[in-house]
């Protein structure tokens, strides 16, 4: 279970876990889109000492944070490599039969794997900082104003709750089988590629039955309390904007306005640079 | 000696916010022939402690010794332990996949690597054994019989690897009075045949104290007491401390001499407690 990181909670009473949920997504959100528009290492060196910076509030240790990122080498490694191999530039460094990389290739693979490392890496401080029930929360109350063009905005929250509280007792439910299935002898960790795939099917039936059944039981207790999706209901916590969500959007956001201000007036990079010369 | 654990200690998820100890130095040994019951409180250890017998959690401190295979090792003979150590799962119904009775219960077998034949008399055999028609039942989906049923076909399938030691960890939950009774005559009878060695976790104290020769009492992770089910149930003070509650039989007994009625034994099991009240009776 170690290696589903992403998207775990990691409890702490910090002043980041106490944010509003809702403050929280729309700085992912704004942050995501910084991303893009990050133009030079210098930014990325920015953008990364604010991660670390707001990971040292969140009391998170930067080893869990930083496991997250294991998720994507595989395609941070690939990208990159696409992106050296396959861009075409002006100054050639290294040419062996139809293998040539050029100075271009290399920054550009360089960039990639930065970027894709950042927008992995904040985005885990959020799912690390906040449970799944305070998102959804936080999704259901940002896309409320849909309401009234009658988008189902509860029951769309509604879904994801469940689906979110599927997952740890899909988890449970997918280990104990993996476990009676072992003891009956199962081998899941040698053989090819479709000799692995086959040992699964012993564990995917069982999980897809047991889904099913869950499913079913829900919907009827749900009926069973009377559920309706159209009933006005209150909810047990709720979420306050307070100075402290104030103060970490002016923060966030002036960060994010720097990569922005960096990009089409400063050039941070050059002026650095020029520094040395 | 059928088994031997030694000192064993294990942390689910060491070193993270969720790390909690679930065993703290368990020791005991199991010797062939032997009825165990494994009981204690939920969160008390028990099913981790049957899950390293077959090494599906495997050892972070400690010994184990399953016959000879030696769990100590670094690269234990799974294959063999885990047809020498049959493991009923909870609710084993629910592991239930393949289109067939017969298929499913030749899982387990074929995963042994036994050829055609072998696994097919042992399936036949596994089948009958749990007190299903064979020839009736073997071509239909598991998914369309009913729960005890179910139950059966799931225990078929562990037995069909023929285990010297057979694990079950709550094999009588959710079934009715007439289904508990059902299996737990199944697992004397599988006891007799072939798997001598019988352990089993339950809450449910009046089977335990009715069929086993030993009694191992987990508390916070360790084994508070190993012995058998007359030291233990008659051990009030034992008793208060692990919260635990007795078996009818000893309440009645309890009671009996509370009322100045004492008996001239200390009964575990219903067929004792009434030699001990004919006794009484007897000698006036």
């Amino acid at each position: 279970m170690d290696n589903i990181v992403f998207g775990q909670y990691y409890p702490s009473n910090s002043p980041v876990h106490r944010l509003d949920p809702r403050v929280k997504l729309l700085i992912v959100l704004f942050y995501i889109v910084t991303v893009f528009f990050v133009a030079d290492y210098a930014m990325y060196g920015v953008l990364f000492l604010f991660i670390v910076a707001v990971a040292l509030l969140s009391k998170i240790p930067l080893r869990v944070l930083f496991r997250t990122v294991r998720a994507v080498v595989v395609l941070v490694l690939i990208t990159s490599a696409i992106n050296l191999f396959f861009t075409k530039g002006e100054e050639l460094l290294f040419s062996w039969k139809f293998i040539s990389i050029y100075k271009e290739g290399i920054e550009r693979a360089i960039k990639l794997a930065l970027r894709l490392i950042l927008l992995m890496l904040f985005p885990s401080l959020l799912t690390l900082t906040t449970t799944p029930m305070e998102l959804t929360d936080a999704i259901e109350s940002l896309l409320s104003p849909l309401k009234v063009i009658k988008v189902p905005v509860h029951a769309i929250a509604l879904i994801m709750s469940i689906a979110l509280r599927m997952i740890p007792i899909l988890m449970e439910e997918t280990n104990k089988i993996i476990l009676a299935q072992k003891a009956r002898g199962a081998d899941f960790d040698t053989g090819g590629v479709l000799k692995k795939a086959k040992a699964m099917i012993p564990v995917l039936v069982p999980l897809f039955v047991g889904a099913f059944r869950r499913a079913d039981e829900l919907a009827l207790a749900m009926d069973a309390r009377c559920y309706s999706s159209v009933a006005k209901r209150t909810k047990y916590k709720v979420m306050k904007l307070t100075v402290a969500d104030l103060v970490a959007a002016l923060f966030c956001l002036s960060v994010f306005a720097l990569v922005f201000l960096n990009k089409y007036l400063w050039h941070f990079d050059e002026m650095i640079l020029s520094l040395f010369r | 000696m059928s088994i031997e654990v030694k000192d064993v200690t294990y942390t689910y998820s060491p070193k993270t916010p969720y790390a909690s100890t679930a065993l703290k130095g368990v020791t005991l040994r199991i010797e062939e022939g032997e009825y165990v019951g494994v009981i204690g409180k939920t969160g008390s250890g028990k099913s981790t402690f049957i899950q390293h017998l077959n090494a599906l959690i495997r050892l972070q401190s400690g010994e184990i010794k399953v016959y000879d295979i030696d769990l100590t090792a670094k690269k234990p003979d799974l294959k063999r332990l885990r047809g020498t150590v049959g493991m009923v799962m909870q609710y084993p119904e629910y592991q239930l996949f393949d289109e067939t009775v017969e298929k499913d219960v030749s899982y387990g077998p074929k995963n042994l690597g036994l050829d055609d034949r072998e696994i097919k008399e042992r399936v036949r055999e596994a089948i009958t054994l749990v007190g299903l028609d064979y020839e009736d039942i073997r071509d239909r989906s598991p998914f369309e019989l009913s729960g005890g049923q179910k139950r059966r076909v799931a225990i078929a399938g562990v037995i069909a690897m023929r285990p010297k030691v057979l694990v079950l960890d709550e094999p009588i939950a959710g079934l009715d009075p007439k289904g508990k009774q059902e299996i737990l005559a199944l697992v004397k009878k599988l006891k007799a045949s072939f798997s001598p060695t019988v352990i089993v976790v339950s809450h449910d104290m009046d089977s335990v104290a009715e069929n086993c020769d030993k009694i191992a009492l987990f508390s916070d992770g360790e084994i508070a007491r190993f012995a058998s089910p007359r030291e233990i149930f008659y051990d009030d003070e034992l008793l208060a401390k692990t919260e635990l509650d007795c078996p009818s039989v000893v309440k009645v007994a309890k009671e009996l001499s509370r009322l100045g009625m004492s008996l001239p034994s200390m009964p575990v099991t219903k067929a004792e407690l009434i030699a001990a009240l004919r006794e009484r009776r007897a000698h006036g």
